[in-house]
Formats: structure tokens, sequence, C-alpha cells
């Protein structure tokens, strides 16, 4: 276990990364319409000084020996009842210092390009405020030091992808888009609930510090148990099977926030969580190989999906699925496999921001139409756009010495250290990445126009084109930095461990297999695309393409076992309120005033009827007096 | 320490009352002015009143004040507070003022009442709510439980919509038969005193420590015990709810649901369970179970309504079964959590009755969800205030009410694993019915008719802004009401007998301060 | 003293009153008999009083003579005003007073 360090010096400002973009947050929100003018300047601003805090930090951090990186600050006691105990507390290791410098950095950026491309909405400075507070959120996420307020982040990004995804409310499909992404994701927040109640009925803490010491001692079914709600909730957030239906919807929102939010920073917050919680896992054995299992399911799903979607944005989302789900079954494979996925995590972060924003600038210049099949030809008038996006091209796909080849080569590796069939699949996996990214560079910006007739498609503004072309730097160059600069095994190491154990097939043939597979991958799509005509309506396609193009059922599948059922269910219960439970309310006053109807009816108005009833009573009473008295 | 703080706060509103009532005819600006006033004197006067509060005093209650008042039979005027009634009262308090000020031009016409009438009631309604928590003499807090429903009852029948006559009178026959089977055991109660310590008595404190036997204390809880489930409302005793929420003003509707039905969940945690912890523990399994059916079935029927406020009424259904789930699973987390959520309840049920007002009042009164729609595009305001409601209301993390429904969770989860986790499975349909209401009214394409919808105006957003601030401080910063609730329930929990359930893991749980060690 | 005779008569009297008092129609008949009845009380009072030697039964048949004028007093008056307006003194005809 590390040495916690006090937060002293630069680090007493770890509060300050999260509580400047909120304050823009706050005030960009509640300021309302006075903040127009400047309100997204703002925006960039306190994100920008965040991440140049982190910045300063990183170097502060790299002053210290590797034992002495994890900084603690806690502000204040925040609920504690009995022997429950979360404090507002913070703590910056190496692995939440990789993730401030990506969501700040990678976060500015796509603000300076949110000025760009929304520059003509009328909401403008809402859209600032809403990704104010999705980095203000997301880094309570990863600054938090115990599990209850890692929950109240891991909420806050999940409203403030509600909010982004349904920023065009007036979209029915926009607001149905955003709900359903928030629904699915409380699916996977009842497993971290239940996760979180579980930790501290097992070690009596949620602190990080105390479940991960005392993880050892807990029962095997306790920590599987834990594992798996851990993993439920890093499915829902992460877009992972099962609950993988919400991410290709979310495409919904403004392409910065799919750049942001749903390719580079949130959906890999279950990675995150999965790394962080690495003490649990490693003694896991059965929540670390469904977590294995999740990933490479998913894997294939995105891929699949990817190659059959002609909206360039879904396509991309495909692939997001795809991508997380290499870095999910990185960090199932335990620590040959953490650093890697955090690798990959970063390098993707980049290139696939760098490839929304690519798709964000063609759809600015194409009337926002996202249907690929009316692309085509684009590098001719978009060339920025054009060589920015094939760098994110090549990086995705692993094509040496691009970012994602040394990420994705690393995770290659592990898994044939741990078990070879993984190995296989993933490189398969690789061939089909290397199919549809190629299938969406030719579409878009190969091959002859198939354009609307009313598009004139024109270069981006300076100021969407500069975060593209940084972006694409960090496609080529982020990889190859991390590992031989920065070392990020060893920097990791003593946060989430490595160790590496001796694989079946030395690296240099996983490295062939790999490029043979993207290979073969590039070579079907070049044969496919660009060779052949590309019709402006899709073919009918193959049975898999069409499953592909339905999101391979996800929806079906959902509806057919959650939403109708409760539906049905909430039709039952209504029913039983109506007619059973109101309706013997109900009905039992409707007795009363019936019987009191009928009692009345002997209320006749004859004066000598009562008289006789008098008389009658009189009679009952004497006789009863008689009868008792003979008694 | 000697001043009548709680006399001192329940007569002030009641003289506010009388003067507005008092008021001749036609000077209904002053009426509402004056009501204000009044209203923020009683806030003003609970503000200092709690600062003078001492968490950690070894009394039980404070603030004590006690006068004989029938001595024959043992009953006396005793008030006095804890943490638990504190917070409660202090959310009457905040609640009144800002139900005023939204509710300011809410009966100018068409209504049978007179404005003078609306607000002498609110003002007498306050005078009972904060009777009705702070009485340490349970004949006393009988009487205050009833006569609540008088204020109640005109308010629903004189002020609300067209069916407002069958609402109120269905509320009042179901409050008066639960306050019945109370009556009954309240008298029990007395004649078990007197054959137990020679001279009956109402004192709530003596009644606590009577050893009354197992079979007796199984009748007396279920008299309390119904009253409470009706006013709470639990399943199957709430269809009042729905009828009394969906013609009521919305700020009758804040008071009778955010308030009033609290009185049923703390006459739970501090009448059924000290006085009669046998029973209790008895019947925690029956109660537990409707509190879990009353969740899901709140919620399933909330997902269907067609009518906002009804939607809100089985809301608040499903999170009354919170609150009572988290009340007798016998755990400090459960029972901390229950009285955070009431408070919190209290809040986002303010919030939300209040904007769907301001909603209904600029579309012709109609609270149908399918009038409205696209909102979000001409009142964006207004359709921001909804979105925290029902964040609020769905307990996002950050807001107070997450605070208590995590406690609640986790405290039935550390009595009964299965319960906790199948309660927890309701924060989905919660979601999925807020959301919806949220989708349907506010996004979309902006409904014809509702063009030229106004935005909220200056009062209407000093009666929301309160609320929202209040619950996003207080959910990042709970320790105001947490500080003052732990120790009360800490005292219930001694008197039940129960203790938090240890870790499994005895090493880890013993450096309890802080998890940052 | 043997109250037995006085007994019956004042039995036979009440039912002779109560008879009247269930068929007849007439309203001052009816009348006559509730008077028939309260002095068939009266007598077994007065009869009563003699038997036990003290005088509970004769103040209490005193008692009777003042309610029964009182009664006279407004009944009479009722009857006369329901005769003014329906011109009958039936008392089955005004039986509006129902339901």
């Amino acid at each position: 276990m590390t040495e916690l360090m006090p937060a002293e010096g630069v680090f007493s400002l770890i509060w300050l990364l999260i509580a400047m973009p909120l304050a823009g947050a706050t005030v960009l929100l509640v300021g309302g319409r006075r903040t127009n003018a400047w309100g997204p300047y703002l925006g960039i601003l306190t994100v920008s000084a965040s991440a140049v805090l982190g910045w300063i930090m990183l170097v502060a951090m790299m002053g210290n020996s590797p034992e002495e990186r994890t900084f603690d600050q806690t502000l204040f006691s925040w609920v504690s009842v009995g022997d429950f105990q979360a404090d507002m507390a913070f703590q910056l290791d190496q692995l939440s210092m990789v993730f401030v410098l990506l969501i700040t950095t990678v976060g500015g950026l796509i603000h300076i390009y949110s000025l760009g491309y929304m520059s003509h909405d009328r909401d403008r400075r809402k859209f600032f405020g809403f990704l104010n507070l999705f980095v203000g959120a997301m880094l309570i996420l990863v600054l938090a030091n115990n599990y209850l307020l890692l929950y109240v982040g891991w909420e806050g990004v999940g409203l403030a992808s509600y909010l982004l995804i349904g920023f065009w409310q007036y979209k029915p499909s926009a607001a149905a888009a955003a709900k359903k992404a928030f629904v699915i994701n409380r699916v996977g927040d009842v497993g971290l609930s239940l996760a979180i109640m579980l930790m501290f009925i097992t070690f009596g803490s949620i602190g990080f510090q105390d479940v991960f010491g005392a993880a050892g001692e807990a029962s095997d079914g306790t920590l599987n148990a834990i594992g798996l709600l851990l993993l439920l909730a890093a499915a829902g957030k992460s877009a992972q099977f099962p609950l993988q239906a919400w991410l290709l919807d979310a495409m919904e929102g403004p392409t910065p926030v799919s750049a942001l939010i749903h390719a580079a920073t949130m959906v890999t917050a279950g990675v995150y969580l999965i790394a962080r919680s690495n003490a649990i896992f490693n003694l896991a054995e059965i929540a670390a190989l469904t977590v294995v299992i999740v990933g490479v399911v998913t894997m294939f799903m995105g891929a699949i999906i990817g190659s059959a979607k002609d909206d360039i944005k879904k396509s991309l989302a495909g692939s997001t699925m795809s991508q997380i789900g290499y870095m999910v079954t990185a960090v199932g494979l335990g620590p040959v496999g953490y650093v890697f996925g955090i690798f990959h995590l970063l390098t993707h972060g980049v290139f696939k921001a760098g490839l929304f924003l690519g798709a964000g600038s063609v759809m600015h210049g194409m009337n926002d139409n996202v249907n690929m099949r009316r692309y085509g030809a684009i590098r001719t008038v978009m060339f920025i756009t054009f060589i920015t996006f094939a760098a994110g091209w090549l990086s995705i796909m692993g094509i040496p010495p691009f970012s994602g080849f040394w990420s994705k080569d690393e995770i290659i590796h592990a898994a044939f250290e741990q078990n070879t069939l993984t190995g296989i699949l993933l490189i398969i996996g690789a061939g089909i990445t290397g199919f549809y990214m190629t299938r969406m560079f030719i579409m878009t910006f190969l091959g002859k126009a198939r354009w609307e007739d009313d598009v004139h498609p024109h270069e981006s503004p300076k100021v969407m084109t500069i975060p593209l072309i940084i972006l694409a730097i960090g496609s080529v160059f982020l990889g190859m930095a991390l590992l031989f600069w920065g070392n990020i095994e060893t920097w990791l190491e003593p946060v989430v461990g490595y160790e590496s154990k001796e694989a079946p097939i030395s690296t240099g043939v996983a490295i062939a297999l790999g490029l043979l597979a993207v290979g073969i991958g590039v070579l079907i799509a070049y044969l496919q695309y660009q060779r052949k005509p590309i019709p402006v309506e899709a073919p009918h396609g193959s049975w898999l393409t069409r499953a592909a193009r339905e999101e391979l059922y996800g929806n079906q599948v959902n509806n057919a076992l959650v939403v109708t059922p409760t539906l049905v269910a909430a039709k039952a219960a209504t029913a039983v309120d109506a007619k059973g439970i109101d309706g013997l309310v109900n009905g039992s006053a409707a007795f009363v005033g019936a019987l009191s109807g009928r009692l009345r009816r002997y209320q006749t108005g004859f004066a000598r009827s009562y008289a006789l009833s008098m008389v009658g009573g009189a009679v009952l009473v004497v006789l009863a007096l008689i009868l008792v008295g003979a008694s | 320490m000697n001043f009548p703080w709680l006399t001192t706060l329940m007569v002030v509103p009641l003289i506010g009352a009388v003067i507005v009532a008092l008021l001749p005819r036609g000077r209904d600006a002053l009426a509402k002015q004056i009501a204000l006033v009044f209203s923020f004197a009683v806030l003003a006067l609970t503000v200092v009143m709690a600062l003078q509060f001492s968490a950690d005093s070894a009394e039980r209650f404070q603030f004590v004040e006690s006068h004989p008042w029938i001595p024959a039979f043992g009953i006396s005027y005793a008030v006095g507070i804890d943490g638990i009634s504190l917070v409660l009262i202090a959310l009457a308090a905040v609640l009144v003022p800002i139900v005023i000020i939204a509710g300011w031009n809410d009966v100018d016409s068409g209504s049978r009442g007179t404005v003078k009438g609306y607000f002498a009631l609110i003002l007498v309604l306050e005078t009972l709510m904060i009777g009705v928590f702070a009485a340490t003499d349970v004949f006393l807090f009988y009487v205050f439980f009833e006569v609540m429903l008088v204020p109640t009852y005109f308010l629903i029948g004189r002020f609300g919509g067209p069916q407002r006559s069958y609402a109120a009178v269905k509320f009042l026959i179901y409050s008066l038969v639960g306050g019945l089977f109370m009556l009954a055991a309240l008298i029990g109660l007395y004649v078990a005193s007197a054959q137990l310590t020679g001279t009956g008595t109402f004192d709530f404190a003596a009644l606590v420590g009577l050893d009354i036997s197992p079979d007796l204390q199984k009748w007396l809880f279920l008299g309390f015990f119904l009253a409470f489930a009706v006013k709470a409302p639990l399943w199957p005793f709430h269809t009042w709810l729905p009828d009394a929420a969906a013609e009521a003003k919305p700020g009758t509707s804040v008071l009778l649901i955010g308030v009033l039905d609290k009185v049923g969940t703390f006459g739970m945690i501090r009448y059924c369970l000290e006085i009669f912890p046998a029973a209790s523990e008895f019947y925690a399994p029956i109660v537990i179970a409707l509190a879990l059916i009353g969740i899901f079935y709140g919620a399933l029927l909330a997902l269907r309504q067609h009518d906002m406020k009804r939607l809100f009424a089985y809301s608040s259904m499903s999170h009354f079964g919170f609150i009572t789930l988290g009340i007798f699973v016998f755990t400090s987390q459960g029972q901390s959590g229950s009285v955070v959520y009431m408070v919190a309840h209290g809040l986002s049920t303010a919030a939300l009755f209040l904007t769907a007002g301001f909603l209904m009042a600029r579309a012709h009164g109609s609270s149908l969800i399918s009038d409205y729609s696209g909102v979000n595009k001409t009142a964006p305001v207004l359709a921001g205030f909804f979105l925290v409601a029902a964040l609020s209301s769905l307990a996002l993390p950050g807001m107070v009410s997450f605070i208590g429904e995590f406690l609640v969770l986790l405290g039935a989860f550390e009595r009964y694993i299965w319960v906790g986790a199948v309660a927890t499975v309701g924060i989905v349909i919660t979601a999925a019915y807020v959301l919806r209401l949220y989708q349907k009214s506010m996004t979309g394409p902006l409904k014809p008719g509702l063009e030229g919808m106004r935005d909220l105006g200056g009062r209407e957003v000093l009666a929301l802004a309160p609320i929202a601030v209040l619950t996003i401080v207080l959910g990042f910063f709970p320790a105001p009401l947490t500080n003052v609730i732990n120790p009360a329930v800490d005292r219930v929990m001694t008197t039940v007998g129960a203790t938090d359930p240890a870790p499994t893991v005895p090493s880890a749980g013993l450096p309890a301060e802080g998890s940052d060690q | 003293m043997n109250p037995e005779n006085y007994i019956i008569l004042s039995a036979v009297l009440f039912t002779i009153g109560a008879l009247g008092v269930l068929v007849r129609r007439n309203a001052i008949i009816v009348f006559m008999s509730v008077e028939l009845m309260l002095n068939a009380a009266n007598l077994a009072f007065v009869a009563f009083a003699r038997m036990n030697g003290n005088l509970d039964g004769q103040t209490v048949a005193f008692f009777v003579m003042v309610v029964a004028a009182a009664e006279v007093v407004v009944g009479l008056a009722i009857i006369v005003t329901i005769f003014r307006t329906r011109r009958s003194a039936s008392i089955d005809e005004p039986n509006l007073l129902k339901y």
C-alpha cells in the first residue's frame, strides 16, 4: 500500500480543479441570458485553468518518488451516520492524474472547438454550462477517495450526458435518447449502489484505502459479488453488453458532446472504476473472468454495428463501444492488463475525440447530414479535416507508429499472456476495426462526391481545425510518448499493479498477426467500397448487416425483457388500484349510502305508522322484560 | 432557555390567522401581506430557536414546557423537541412562506372561499403542524393530529378543483377512520399505564419506560400504526392521496404531502417504535413488506398517470415506502436516512407541485401531461426548475434526497440484504417515470396554443429558488440535518434495543473515524 | 289496599287510548286518545302512590297533568294551523315530512 501524502503546496488546490468548472457551470446556468455574450469564454477559461493546474500538478508529482505520489485532501465530513462515514475528500494519485489531464485537456480542446461548432445555436451559453458541469462532475468521479463521492461524480456525468444528449430538446428523438441513456444508466447505478452497500457491510467503510486494504480478508463470494456489481455499474456507464443500447441513440447530441462524453471521457468511467477497484478484481476470479467476457462480447458487437451503420456518428459510436470493449477486456485480465487498459483509454480518448470532431467538421460542412452514403470525395474540400481524420483512422486501426498501435498491441499481448483464446479474439476484432474504419474513411473522404444538391462543403473555421490538429498530433505521437518517455507501466504500477507473464507467442508474432488481420480488413473494405460505386440508397444487405443496422436487436431485447413487462405490471397495478383498492373504499361508501337509502324509506311521513312502530317497540320491550324476569 | 419558544411558535401564526380572518372583505392584498409577514416571523423564530438547539444535549427533549391541562386524566400541555421534530418543524416553517408566496394569486377568482380565508387557514395549519411535532404528551399529539384535519378539509374542499368535495370528504373520512383506531389505542394505553403505575398518564417520557405486556402492545401498536399508515400513506391505505393532491391547490398539496403526511412517518418513529418496541419488532416484517409493495406499486402507477398531480401523489407514495422501510429496519443509517428523506421529500414535493402549479396557471389550469409539450422552448427557467425538482425527486446524488434515499437503502441492506437489494431496483422505475414526465411536458415540439407562454416571474422564482438552493446545499453539506438527527435516532435505537450489524471483516471496521486513514 | 282493579282499569284505558291513536284519523280524536293514555298513566301513578304510602306517584301525576296541559296548548295550535291551510283535520294528510 502506497503512502498517503498530505495535500500540501500545489496539491492543496485539488479541490480547485473541480471547483472551477463547477463554478463556471453555476454562473452560466444561473446567470441566464445575461451571460450570453461572455459565457462561452468563461466556460473555456475555467476548463483551461483546471487543465493548467493539472499539468502543474503533474510536474510536481513527478518530483516525488513513486511511493509518495498519492495525495489526500479531506475537506469536510459529508455523510456521517452511525459507523457510516463518507467524507468530501479527494485523492490524487497517478491514475487520477492521467484522467485529470485527459479530461481537462481534451475537454478544453473540445470546448474551444464548440465555440465554432455551436456558434449559430441560440442556446450556446447553456451548452457551455452543461459542458462545464460535465467536466466538474467527471473530475469528482476520478478524484473521489471513496465510493459514495465517486457515485456523485458518476451520476453527475450521467446528468450532464442526459442534458447534452437532449440538448436539442425540440427534437423528440433527442429527448427520448436522453431519457433512455439516463434510465439504462440507472440500471448500472443499482449495481454501484449495491456494491457500495455490500462494501460497507463487509468492510465497515467505503473509502478506497480501507476497502482495498481489507479486501484480502473478505470471502470469495463477497468479493465476486462486489466485482460483478461494479461490473454492472461499469457496463451501464461504458455502454457494455448488456447495457449497451443507449450509446448509439446518444449520438442525437451535438457532435462535441459525442466526442467529449461519449467517446473520450465519460464512457470510459467504467474502465476507471474497474481499474480503481483492482484490489477487488485481483481476488475475484469469477468477476474478473466475467469482465473479460463482457469486454470481448461488446468489442465484437460494437465492431459489427460500426461496420453496418451508414450514419457516421453511429458508426463511430459502434467503434467506441468496441474500443471500450478492448479496455474492459484489458482491465479484466488482471495485473497484466490494467495499465494497458488505461493506456488504450488515453490514446483512444485522444484519437477518438479527433475522429468525432472530424466527423463534426464534415457534418458542419454538409448541412448536418450524417449519412455517409451522401458523402464522398470530401478530401477535396476539407483538407485539414481529411488529414487529421486520417491520423485518427490509422491510429485506431493500430498501424505503427500511430498511438493506437502501441496501446492496442499491448492489450493483445497481455491477453495472450493470460489466455490465448482472448488474444485471438482481440486480433479478429482488430481486423474488423480495420474494415469499418476504412469503410468510413473511404465513404467519407475518398471516391466520388454523392452530395445532395444544395450542399456546398467548405473547410471549418480555425477555431475548429486547431483542436483537430492538436488531437491529430496526439493521435500520432501520444502512444510513443506515453510508452517510451512517460513509462506508463511504471507510472501506473503503484496504483493498479503491473506484472508481465510469459506469452505463448512472441511479441513480434503477435504484432504481425494483428497487422495481418487489420490488413485483411482494410483490403475487404477497399474492394467493397473503393472499387465499387457506393449506392446512395442502402442495399438490402445480408442478415448480419440488417441485424447490425438494428443494433443487433438490443432495443428489441430490452423492450421484450424489461420495458414491456414493466408496462404490463404498471397497467395491472393501475387496474388493481382503481378497481381493487379504491373500488373497495368507494364500494364501502356506496354500501353505506345504499343501506341508508333503503332505511329512510321507513320514514313515511304518516304519524300513525310512527305511532304503530312506537307501540310495537314498547310491546317488544315489555315482552323482553317479562322474559328476562321469568328466567 | 426558559423562553417558551414552542408555544410562541404556535401562537404567532395563530395571531396572524385571527388578524387575517378579521380583516374586512376586499382587503385581499393586505391579508396576503400580513400572512406573509407572520409566516416569516415564524421562520425567523424557528431559525433562532434552532441555533440554540444543542445537538449533543443529554436531555431527551429541549425547550420543554409543561402545564397541567386535565389533571384528572394525567393530561398536560407538554411540548418539547428533539432533533427529529426540530428538522420537521423547520421544514414546515420554511415551506409555509414559500407556499404563501407561490400561492399569492391562486385564489383570486372562481373559488368558493375567500382570499383571506385561504391564508388564514394556512396559518392555522402552521400552528397545528408545529404543535403536532412539538407535543410530548400523547393526548396533546392526538388532539393536534385530529384538529389538523379541519383546516386541511377546508383548504381542499373550498379552494380545490371541480372534484374538491369528493376529495375532501374522502380525505376526511379516511383520516377519521385512522384516527378512531388511534383514539381507541390511546385510551387503551392510558388504561395500561394506570394499571402499571397506579396513576394513568399520557406523558410520552413516562410511557416509553412502561413495561406493557407484548400481547397488549401488539393491539395498541396496531391502533397507532393504522392512523399513521393512513396519514403517511402506506399501501393499501393510500387512495385518498391522489384525489386530494389532484383537487387541491398546489400550495395545499405542498403542505399536505410535504409536511402533514410526514406526521405519519414521524408518528411511527416517535410513538410506535418507542412506546411499543416489542410490537414494532413483531410487526416489522409485515410493515417492511407493505413498504416494499408501496415503493413499487406507487412507482408503477406513477408510470401510467396522465395527470401530473396524480403522478406526484403516486411518486410520493413510493417515497413514503422508502421512508417507512428505513424506520422499520432498525439501523441508525436507515432511521437517520428516513428523517433526512422526510425533509428532502418535503422539499422535492414542494418544488414539483409549485412548478406544476405555475405551469398550469399558464395553460388554463390543466394538469394533464398531454396538454403540454416543448415548454422548455418558451419558458426555459420554468423548465429548469422543473428539471431540478424532477432530479431531486429521483434522488440524484448531490441532492439531499440522495442522502436520504441512499441511507435508507443502506440501512435496509445492512439488516436484510435482499430487502435492500430489491428496494434499490426501485430507483430505476423512479427515473423512468420522472424523466418520462419531463420528456413529455418540457421537450419536443411546442404544443400549439402555448406559444406565448410567459416564463417564471420574480415572485415565482423567489418561491422556487430557496427550495432548489436548499436541496443542493444540503446535498453537499447535510451536516446541519444529520448532526441533530443522529442523536435523536440513537436514542430511538437504544429504546428499541437495536444495534447496527457489525461489518463482516472485523479488522476493517476498527478505524471508524473517516474513510481516509 | 289492593291496586289490582285500579291497574286493570288503567290498562284498559291505556289500551283504548293507544288503539284510538292508531286507528282514528281525525286529529282531534287522536288527541283525545293521547289524553286518555296520559290519564291512564296518571291513574296508575296515583294507585301505586296510595299503595306505597308515599307521595312520589302523586307528584309525578301532577307533572303529567302540567305537561299534558302544555301539550294540549301546543298541539291544538298546530292542529288548528294545519286545519286552516288544508281544510282538514286528518293526520294522514300532512305527510310531507318524510325521507
